[in-house]
């Protein structure tokens, strides 16, 4: 990771509040990190913690009660409703836990789905959908539906979906949760690989610790807040490995 | 952009999942089918209940005052023609009497036909499209309405027989055919057009008026000098003619007898399975979309709009309706080709393309629920069920 790259993202002081039966609950309370372009982050926590609320904050799809989000310089507290289904089409790559692929479309159209969504399906994009599938090790399942692919294979679909279109920001909301170890450390390892190549900010939100061996930085959060930053290979490590 | 996303959107995934898409739209075809027959067998009952009425060349019909326009129960005297002949703006007028008899075909078969009384050359008195006109010269000759052709293999030339109840007795009469009319269809039944004289002579009577020139018709057909002035006429006959009442064409068919009723009654079925077809459709787009929440998350999550999934939702439901109505309506017509002439359905082009308009919206309004429920979903959902 080059830590003079410029910032791709940035939170600053973010709280996100619900109400609930018993009174107002911060679900994110006071959150602030930056990402640079060329960085892959972990967020980790336990359930409750607020991971998926801050990806859901960064992805655009919540608006945070308080504080700053901003991608490429751009803050979504300001954006309208339209300005951030664009922002999500093209700055914002996602993979989820499931369903994450369109199941009617193959895993080519799946990938190629995101350049046609940006106007950007041309020869050169559909060439590069087919090698960015081939770099994940999917050349012989380009015309496979969903349905016809292993569940590691459907995460590594999504993972060229993310980044089919360069965006600044590639978001994975557990994206091992349905694989096993072996397809788990592979698909991390892949996604971590090309978020380095192609110099984009990675946020991979996660509760299996080992998977952190493949970022450059952990945030770890509790109840709402971030209360621990690793960001040393030793210190990485060492969570990844349970120490 | 938005439309040829959403109908790429569309027609993958109709293609995938064609068998599925291809059940509904025959579900869709087999509604289609019914509306189609249903319109059909409405229009055919319609006209052949009202088909001579509708030809007549006249704007009026002139009844016996009190009679509620309907023609059987209108009694008027024959010399009443001569007097509404003199009003003003009369171009002509022509009495009509009606009956009901009975052709003796080959092997003894008999064929029911309405018995039309009618003055020659005047207002009632059908145009030929083969043979001769009716002359009131003349008795003993008939004129036949196609209808009766296709249900016999009579001719122009032929000699009929025609069997009617005189007091409670059946007696037959020979008629020779002289010409043949098209579209003249009364009450159900094929037409056969005679001379006022000779329907007075083989007219189903009564003992008491068995061997009694009748002077008795039951309407007069009246042509206007200008059909413009229909209103001012139907004044002045009925101030001038007593005893009358004055209908225009298609007042007198409303009130033949069992026409509204009929045409209601097939009316609210078809409006009843239309609502059946939205409910279904409607039904199973409803399904489909709950099926696809977290498919319809991601979408809008990785960026698509409202309009595209919106888009989507409403093409694909275009595209299985009009599918499902080309095949209903392909269906249709191979089946009507091969109905007898007594089967009384027509597809006139007006009323199947409306039924076919309002089968292509059930659609649409079936879908209408599911497409704003999938506008409505939160693309979160996409994070929250995964």
């Amino acid at each position: 990771m080059n830590i003079s790259a410029p910032i791709a993202l940035e939170v600053r002081q973010v709280v996100k509040t619900f109400q609930s039966e018993s009174g107002a609950i911060n679900a994110v309370d006071g959150v602030s990190f930056s990402v640079r372009h060329g960085e892959f982050v972990a967020l980790v926590g336990p359930s409750g913690s607020g991971k998926t609320t801050m990806l859901s904050i960064l992805a655009a799809l919540l608006t945070p009660s308080d504080g700053q989000v901003l991608i490429d310089g751009q803050d979504l507290a300001h954006m309208g409703e339209a300005e951030r289904v664009r922002l999500r089409r093209e700055k914002i790559g996602f993979t989820f836990q499931t369903n994450n692929l369109i199941p009617y479309l193959s895993a080519k159209e799946n990938v190629e789905f995101m350049l046609r969504l940006n106007q950007k399906l041309d020869k050169v994009g559909r060439l590069r959908s087919q090698e960015l599938l081939a770099r994940l090790g999917l050349s012989d399942r380009l015309g496979n539906l969903p349905s016809q692919m292993s569940g590691g294979q459907q995460q590594r679909v999504a993972i060229a979906r993310a980044l089919i279109h360069n965006p600044t920001l590639v978001l994975a909301d557990e994206p091992t949760a349905s694989l096993d170890t072996e397809r788990a450390f592979q698909v991390v390892k892949t996604f971590a690989a090309l978020i380095h190549e192609n110099d984009r900010a990675g946020i991979m939100v996660t509760h299996d610790l080992r998977m952190c061996q493949y970022v450059d930085r952990v945030l770890q959060m509790r109840d709402g807040r971030l209360v621990n930053e690793y960001s040393t290979r030793d210190e990485i490590l060492a969570l990844a490995k349970g120490e | 952009m938005t439309l040829s996303l959403a109908a790429y959107l569309s027609f993958k995934e109709l293609w995938r999942n064609r068998v599925r898409f291809l059940l509904v739209s025959m579900v869709i075809a087999l509604i289609t089918m019914l509306v189609l027959f249903i319109a059909g067998l409405g229009e055919g009952l319609g006209t052949a209940n009202r088909e001579y009425l509708e030809n007549l060349d006249a704007q009026m019909l002139v009844f016996r005052d009190k009679s509620d326009y309907i023609i059987p129960s209108s009694r008027l005297d024959n010399s009443i023609v001569e007097e509404i002949r003199a009003v003003e703006g009369v171009a002509e007028a022509g009495g009509i009497a009606t009956s009901n008899v009975a052709i003796i075909l080959a092997d003894n078969e008999v064929l029911k036909v309405s018995l039309l009384g009618v003055e020659p050359g005047y207002p009632g008195s059908p145009e030929v499209t083969q043979g001769q006109s009716l002359r009131s010269e003349t008795t003993n000759e008939v004129v036949i309405d196609q209808n009766v052709i296709e249900r016999s293999d009579i001719q122009v030339g032929d000699t009929i027989t025609i069997r009617s109840t005189q007091g409670t007795e059946d007696q037959t009469y020979e008629l020779t055919v002289i010409g043949v009319t098209d579209g003249q269809s009364y009450t159900f039944q094929p037409s056969v057009f005679v001379s006022y004289t000779t329907w007075d002579e083989i007219r189903t009577k009564s003992d008491a008026e068995i061997g009694r020139a009748s002077q008795t018709i039951n309407v007069v057909a009246v042509r206007l000098e200008d059909p413009d002035e229909i209103e001012v006429v139907t004044q002045r006959l009925s101030s001038q003619i007593s005893g009358s009442m004055v209908a225009d064409i298609p007042t007198a068919i409303q009130n033949v007898p069992g026409y509204s009723a009929q045409q209601g009654t097939i009316q609210t079925q078809g409006v009843f399975t239309l609502l059946i077809g939205i409910l279904v459709i409607g039904g199973f787009f409803q399904i489909q979309i709950l099926q696809k929440v977290p498919q319809l998350g991601v979408l809008k999550a990785i960026g698509a709009s409202n309009w595209v999934v919106g888009a989507a939702a409403v093409v694909q439901i275009v595209m299985v309706t009009t599918l499902g109505v080309a095949i209903g309506g392909a269906l249709t017509l191979l089946l009507s080709l091969g109905f007898p002439p007594t089967v009384p359905i027509v597809f006139d082009g007006a009323a199947a393309l409306l039924a076919i308009l309002a089968l292509l919206l059930i659609g649409p309004l079936g879908g209408l629920v599911s497409t704003i429920y999938a506008v409505r979903i939160e693309p979160l959902k996409a994070l929250r069920l995964s």
